[in-house]
């Protein structure tokens, strides 16, 4: 017999509550959800970026609607709770819906604090609580204009840089002296001050507010020393206060929220309040980790377990605005028995406190760089004594002991709300958890189930060394890791096996090495299919199904569905003629973004595909062909102008850029490669962050390569000295064919030539001459099959069918 | 009682392959797969809206080329850890020709 559970609410403390219920009660419970609010849970702590622009609501969803079908839940989303009828146990919605409970749970939050000054009611005076505050806030910024936000706490300094990122101007008003002086002393304070009115922020401190005036909307905020402001929103964000009305209508105990035991229950035993509305231990809390504590406690109190009681935590906080770093912690007051340790970098912007009392860190605050908040905090729950390592202390874990710290033991000690994956807001716990609870052993299973590591990537040493710590000796990453699950061969071998059996073709290479699927993956066509293009030039028949799309359209992708075009200017140079051509595409497709790039040449954005063809004709017509801006093959050679024009250059560095493009466009090769050649030690075309970067001086050119700029930063490693202009080019050419038929699929020149090592790759293409030779010669041949303009080919009709749909249904032509 | 309407020959599809149907509401993507099967699905991805007809198609199965979500082409439901579906749509081969039941038109999704 299924018992019956009413929530009240839809935040994330219930959502955590539930899922632990599920995980180790399923089935016991039949459960009943009211939401005010009409959608789904979603992770109220990601508002911010919502706000800002970096997430959309779909990001930030926990639990989608599968989620609770899956759960058989019923979801009354838009219900307002009006009555709870404790005698029959029936809880009743402004609608009508009603529901029994054998269990109640009040998770009804908090409500923003208005204050009560007049005007507080005009329209265009907003909170910020919910989603649709946030939409409130996006369609105001709509018309720019300007934003007062009332409240320089945590949550008003979030809105006020996602309002600046909206495009509206933007007064913040602080009662007290410095900002978020709850969390940070007054010398952060006035750091993150000075990093906000740098982004363009008016702060006013000790603003007392009078008056928000207006006749049908707000127009000004009065300050009572005479200041006007003049407004055409306010954003009040002073503070929240627990939404207990209904726990006290139905007669439970309250006091600033509705009262709970440690175990979460009300002053009525079937009756549970979790979340913001609830006051524990003569607390409300309003952060996620206790809250989560909370839910926890609630699921193992249903559960039958009532061993679990609420402790109160100390709780850390981080400002989730993107490029300023702020971390604190604990209790940071000053006060006779407490030492403090202070480390300040003018600057660089960074400052740092850590507050010791009997030699035990009891609160951190960290401005600037931020990466040792998690370490800290550990020793501050875990009450550590520092008296060792008291002289090393502030510069943090880096520093301690004589030998670096074992990377494993570091992130062992992480708590488990430290955030692993920036990009999704994956934390520690739930990828430990996922690994326990789904039995992961590889990286490619965190990734599908956490999505941590996901996105950029540059979590994946964490992510490895918490596979690592959790699975212990399991976790092997040592073993080769299959190209994907098609097969159980690794790259290397595959690239091997093709050259020694001579496999010819993708159901050739599949069928030999006995691929599990019938035309394996989106992972292991591509790379298949490069390596089959790079290995048998003029014999291969390159399999356009097998590519991407970027490369089968030869254009990029966009988010919306649409292309950007990127035509080749070599060496970065340009004519009258050119861009006259370029803008009159752009004028005849109604080509709605024109974009200067990083590579030194012109960006069409948002052409419509079947618009392709026709771009491409008049942009050939002025004698410009594809720049494979798409290409894991050769992008761009950025150049300064060398000695033609300047005063210091040394070599026709552009010149030589021109040459080395013409010489090697069309080639294909493991991942994108980029080209910068630069006339003198200057360095102005930034050829050592490239793949290949040469840097020209009196006696000749200096050849770098293995540079990154992009998720990872790393300076070029330099190869060798070339005397002339022509043994560079051969240097340069033979460099890259070994590249081509050594490297795997999608990994870049720097990630290469750290696997094999440099003293390898000397000895191909510089010491001994014959092979660079043979190298170089490959390379010529393979582009005689290379250097063909894909956008010609297809304006002559080449692949016609993807440029045009298969049918029409209904008239007038579907709208898109 | 279904209408079919003709979209085309088989052959206009390449192998491994998709093609789009115009609908006053709508892309329908129209998958080739190796063995000449042909499925039709909603041609937007539930997690982004990438356009699915762009996708690689490998087995009955197409991945997203935004994000790399896999679709399975008969049910429209996402593979692995990932959660969504897409909507699908009758088609019917008679003799290389390809035939989409005309309500499809009316009812596809935004």
């Amino acid at each position: 017999m299924t018992e019956k559970l009413v929530i009240i609410g839809n935040g994330m403390a219930p959502g955590r509550a539930l899922e632990k219920l599920f995980e180790t009660d399923p089935g016991r419970y039949s459960v009943t959800i009211f939401n005010a609010e009409p959608r789904v849970n979603y992770d109220r702590i990601m508002l911010s970026p919502v706000l800002s622009g970096e997430k959309s609501f779909e990001d930030i969803i926990i639990h989608g609607d599968a989620w609770y079908i899956e759960h058989e839940i019923m979801l009354y989303k838009g219900h307002k709770v009006v009555e709870i009828d404790r005698e029959n146990r029936i809880v009743r919605s402004e609608q009508g819906a009603m529901a029994e409970y054998d269990k109640l749970i009040i998770a009804t939050g908090s409500v923003p604090f208005i204050i009560p000054v007049p005007g507080h009611k005009l329209a265009g005076v907003l909170s910020y609580r919910d989603l649709d505050d946030v939409h409130a806030m996006m369609l105001a910024a709509k018309a720019r204009g300007h934003a007062v936000v009332i409240g320089g706490g945590l949550l008003g300094l979030e809105a006020a840089a996602g309002l600046i990122n909206q495009g509206m101007s933007v007064t913040v008003l602080h009662i007290a002296p410095t900002l978020m002086e709850r969390q940070l002393d007054p010398a952060a304070g006035y750091l993150l001050q000075k990093e906000l009115e740098r982004r363009g922020i008016e702060v006013i401190t000790k603003a007392n507010t009078k008056e928000i005036t207006g006749t049908d909307r707000v127009e000004a905020v009065h300050l009572d020393d005479g200041t006007i402001i003049k407004a055409d929103i306010v954003v009040m964000a002073v503070g929240i206060r627990p939404n207990s009305g209904l726990g006290k209508e139905a007669g439970l105990a309250v006091n600033r929220g509705i009262v709970v035991n440690d175990q979460m229950q009300t002053s009525d035993p079937a009756i549970y309040a979790l979340g913001e509305c609830a006051e524990v231990g003569g607390m409300c809390y309003g952060l996620v980790a206790p809250l989560y504590q909370q839910a926890n406690i609630v699921a193992a109190h249903l559960g039958g377990d009532h061993g679990a009681a609420f402790v109160p935590q100390h709780t850390a906080t981080r400002l989730k605005v993107t490029g300023i770093d702020l971390y604190s912690a604990g209790d940071f007051g000053e006060g006779e028995d407490r030492e403090e340790i202070v480390l300040r970098d003018a600057n660089a912007g960074v400052y740092k406190r850590l507050i010791l009392k009997d030699d035990k860190i009891i609160g951190a605050v960290l401005y600037g760089e931020t990466a040792d908040g998690p370490w800290f905090f550990d020793m501050l729950k875990n009450k550590t004594d520092t008296r060792e390592m008291r002289d090393t202390l502030i510069f943090g874990q880096a520093y301690q002991g004589g030998s670096p710290l074992d990377p494993m033991a570091a992130v062992a000690a992480l708590p488990d709300e430290a955030e692993i994956c920036g990009c999704n807001g994956v934390c520690k716990g739930k990828i430990t958890g996922a690994i326990t609870a789904k039995g992961l052993t590889t990286l490619d299973g965190v990734r599908a189930h956490t999505k941590a590591s996901a996105s950029c990537g540059s979590c994946t040493g964490l992510v490895e060394q918490l596979l690592h710590a959790t699975l212990g000796d399991a976790y092997n990453p040592a073993a080769v890791q299959p190209m994907c699950p098609c097969t159980e061969y690794g790259h290397d071998d595959v690239r091997r096996l093709i050259i020694a059996k001579g496999l010819k073709s993708i159901p050739a290479v599949m069928q030999e090495l006995e691929w599990k699927t019938s035309c394996g993956c989106a992972k292991c066509r591509p790379a298949l299919n490069y390596y089959l293009v790079a290995d048998w030039p003029g014999e291969y028949e390159d399999d356009g199904q097998s590519r991407f799309i970027n490369e089968r359209v030869h254009a990029n992708i966009q988010k919306d569905g649409t292309y950007s075009v990127v035509p080749r200017m070599w060496g970065g140079m340009t004519n009258p003629k050119e861009l006259r051509a370029i803008a009159d595409v752009a004028d005849k497709f109604q080509i709605p973004a024109v974009k200067v790039t990083g590579g030194q040449r012109i960006d069409l954005l948002g052409v419509k595909k079947e618009d392709l063809p026709g771009v491409w004709a008049d942009l050939n017509a002025a004698g410009m062909v594809s720049g494979a801006a798409y290409a894991k093959g050769l992008r761009t050679v950025k150049t300064c102008v060398g000695s033609d024009w300047c005063r210091f250059g040394t070599q026709d560095s552009t010149g030589l850029g021109i040459r080395l493009e013409k010489f090697m466009w069309g080639a294909w090769t493991p991942a994108k490669v980029k080209l910068a050649v630069s006339g003198c030690p200057r360095n102005c075309a930034e050829a050592t962050c490239k793949d290949i970067g040469v840097v020209c001086v009196d006696s000749g050119y200096d050849i770098h390569f293995a540079g990154a700029a992009g998720l990872d930063i790393k300076p070029t490693e330099l190869l060798c000295h070339a005397d002339t202009e022509d043994e560079a080019l051969e240097i340069i050419v033979a460099l890259t064919q070994l590249y081509r038929e050594q490297a795997r699929y999608l990994e870049r020149i720097y990630k290469w030539a750290k696997r094999v090592g440099t003293p390898s790759i000397l000895a191909n293409v510089v010491t001994d001459r014959d092979k660079r030779r043979a190298y170089y010669e490959r390379f010529v041949y393979a582009q005689t099959f290379a250097q063909i303009d894909p956008w010609e080919e297809r304006v002559n009709g080449k692949d016609a069918h993807e440029f045009a749909a298969m049918a029409e249904f209904g008239m007038p032509v579907a709208a898109e | 009682m279904t209408d079919w309407i003709e979209i085309g020959d088989i052959n206009a599809i390449p192998r491994r392959g998709a093609r789009c149907v115009n609908t006053p509401s709508g892309k329908i993507a129209v998958f080739r797969t190796q063995e000449d099967q042909v499925f039709a699905i909603e041609n937007r991805c539930p997690h982004k809206h990438g356009p699915l007809s762009e996708g690689i198609v490998h087995g009955a199965s197409v991945t997203c080329p935004l994000h790399n979500w896999v679709f399975d082409l008969a049910t429209g439901q996402a593979q692995g850890a990932d959660e969504g579906s897409v909507r699908t749509y009758p088609i019917d081969v008679i003799d290389g020709r390809i035939f989409m039941a005309a309500e499809a038109a009316l009812v596809a999704a935004e």
